[in-house]
């Protein structure tokens, strides 16, 4: 018992900056997949019909390739082709904030289509544009509504950044992996590994259900 | 001078054509009540008197600006414009107060203290000055109309256009609502009224129009509409509903 417990506090350093990194990441890529997201969930819901055409094609593809794959396409593909080099960091990045935008899309969609016409209405006939609607009075509304779904797609792009130990990056799973490659230890350390994914999923979803209280979203 | 000048409007949803060819004018301080049957196109027409639909044909003025000509600015145009809704449609993440300053503060310019007067004051007039500061929630239907009716004065408009404002309410709070609605035809304010309120027509309107399968069939003063009606079809209508 006492073994265990020191092989899991001699990795710990290891683990939580890999753990930081995960977080580090996950927390960049949503805040740049929420604005894809609301830009293409707006553009999916106007009268536009190339807008909705970029939009629905954004999501099927990046919904319809699993994310391993696309990760591999950005950090191998995309720079064999053209010419720049990213780093396993933006690499990762850019996968998780277009994989994350893609599903966004659609709760900014149906969180949008789920206000009310009649307010849309009322405020064009007090004479805001389009544009003011949506900010001041649409989009405030369909935000709240839209809080427990945004906390899971964090929770889930929490999840995926664990593929983007295929590219080398030392985030959480990979930085298990480092250790237990050295010690042989894997069964401790991979369920450390474990705890530790589940104490930042866990928090998050307790935050979530406590928002949804404090926000009384039905 | 014509207010609202109407030529040759049509309006068509799918094949389905709704207005077939409305022609109307509303001249300045008068109130004009629309009735006829459910279906009959009233609220289509109001709805195109603001652009919330687009005409499919025909031409609708506001004050002489042409309100379907492309350069328009739609925008500035409805200022001129309210409208209340016969489901209140206030904006739920609001307090009643910033419903009504929301408009004028954005759109006018005016200083916080300024449309908070204007706010106070418009509360006052609709009997809701101690409303100020609560959500739409906690309010009745008669009052969330009244709030409804505040927030589109806010906007100093022209015309007011009423659909049906008294069909969601329960029968108790219809009169508080005509009420302010009396009080607003008496200072003068041009007014056209969807309304199923005979009673209320006949009273407060210069005019009544009656409309039946996308055109107007009859109009004329609530005496002449309601006395003495010269079409089958109005006459039909009205002895079902009065
Ligand atoms: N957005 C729309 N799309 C398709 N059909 C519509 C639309 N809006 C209205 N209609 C149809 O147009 C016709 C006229 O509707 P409208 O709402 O103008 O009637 P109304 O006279 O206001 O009736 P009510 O007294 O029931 O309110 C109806 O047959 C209605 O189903
Ligand atoms: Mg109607």
């Amino acid at each position: 018992m006492m073994e265990t417990i020191n092989i899991i506090l001699d990795g710990l350093p290891t683990l939580l900056k890999g753990m930081g990194l995960t977080i580090e990441i996950t927390v960049i890529s949503l805040i740049l997949a929420m604005f894809i997201g609301l830009i293409l969930g707006v553009f999916s819901i106007t009268k536009s019909k190339i807008l909705r055409i970029i939009s629905t094609a954004f999501v099927d593809i990046i919904r319809g390739t699993p994310l391993l794959v696309q990760i591999l396409f950005i950090y191998f593909g995309l720079p064999s082709v053209i010419d720049i080099s990213l780093t396993a960091f933006s690499a990762g990045v850019i996968a998780i904030t277009v994989n994350a935008a893609a599903y966004l899309v659609e709760i900014f969609r149906a969180g949008i289509n789920s206000i009310d016409k009649g307010q849309m209405e009322a405020g064009r006939t007090i004479g805001f544009s389009y544009g003011q609607t949506m900010r001041l009075i649409i989009l405030p509304q369909a935000i709240r509504r839209m809080i427990p779904a945004f906390v899971n797609q964090f929770i889930v792009s929490i999840k995926d950044t664990s593929l983007l130990s295929a590219i080398g990056l030392a985030e959480l799973t990979l930085s298990g992996q480092s250790i237990y490659a050295a010690n042989f230890r894997a069964f401790e350390i991979l369920f450390a590994v474990g705890v530790l994914y589940f104490i930042i999923i866990y928090s998050l979803s307790l935050f979530s259900r406590w928002l949804e209280r404090r926000l009384d979203v039905a | 001078m014509k207010m609202i000048e109407v030529n040759n409007l049509k309006k068509s949803f799918g094949k389905l054509e709704v207005l077939k060819d409305i022609n109307m004018d509303v001249n300045s301080q008068e109130v004009v009540c629309v009735i006829g049957p459910s279906g009959s196109g009233k609220s289509t027409l109001l709805r195109c008197i603001n652009l919330l639909e687009e005409p499919t044909g025909g031409e609708i003025f506001i004050e002489g600006d042409n309100l379907t000509a492309p350069n328009t600015n739609i925008n500035e145009l409805r200022q001129k414009l309210g409208m209340v809704f016969q489901q209140f449609n206030l904006f739920p993440h609001k307090t009643v107060m910033e419903n009504i300053t929301m408009g004028p503060k954005r759109l006018k310019g005016k200083s916080q203290s300024e449309v908070k007067e204007l706010g106070t004051q418009l509360l006052d007039k609709v009997g809701l000055a101690d409303k100020a500061d609560v959500y739409p929630d906690k309010l009745s239907g008669g009052q969330k109309q009244r709030v409804a009716m505040a927030r589109a004065l806010a906007m100093e408009p022209h015309i007011m256009l009423f659909d049906e404002p008294t069909s969601a309410l329960d029968p108790e709070m219809v009169g508080e609502v005509l009420q302010v609605m009396k009080d607003l035809a008496e200072e003068g304010m041009t007014m056209t009224i969807v309304t199923h309120e005979m009673g209320f027509a006949k009273e407060v309107a210069d005019r009544v129009i009656f409309m039946d399968e996308g055109f107007i069939v009859e109009q004329g003063t609530p005496d002449e509409l309601f006395n003495n009606p010269q079409n089958e079809r109005t006459k039909a209508f009205l002895s079902k509903v009065l």
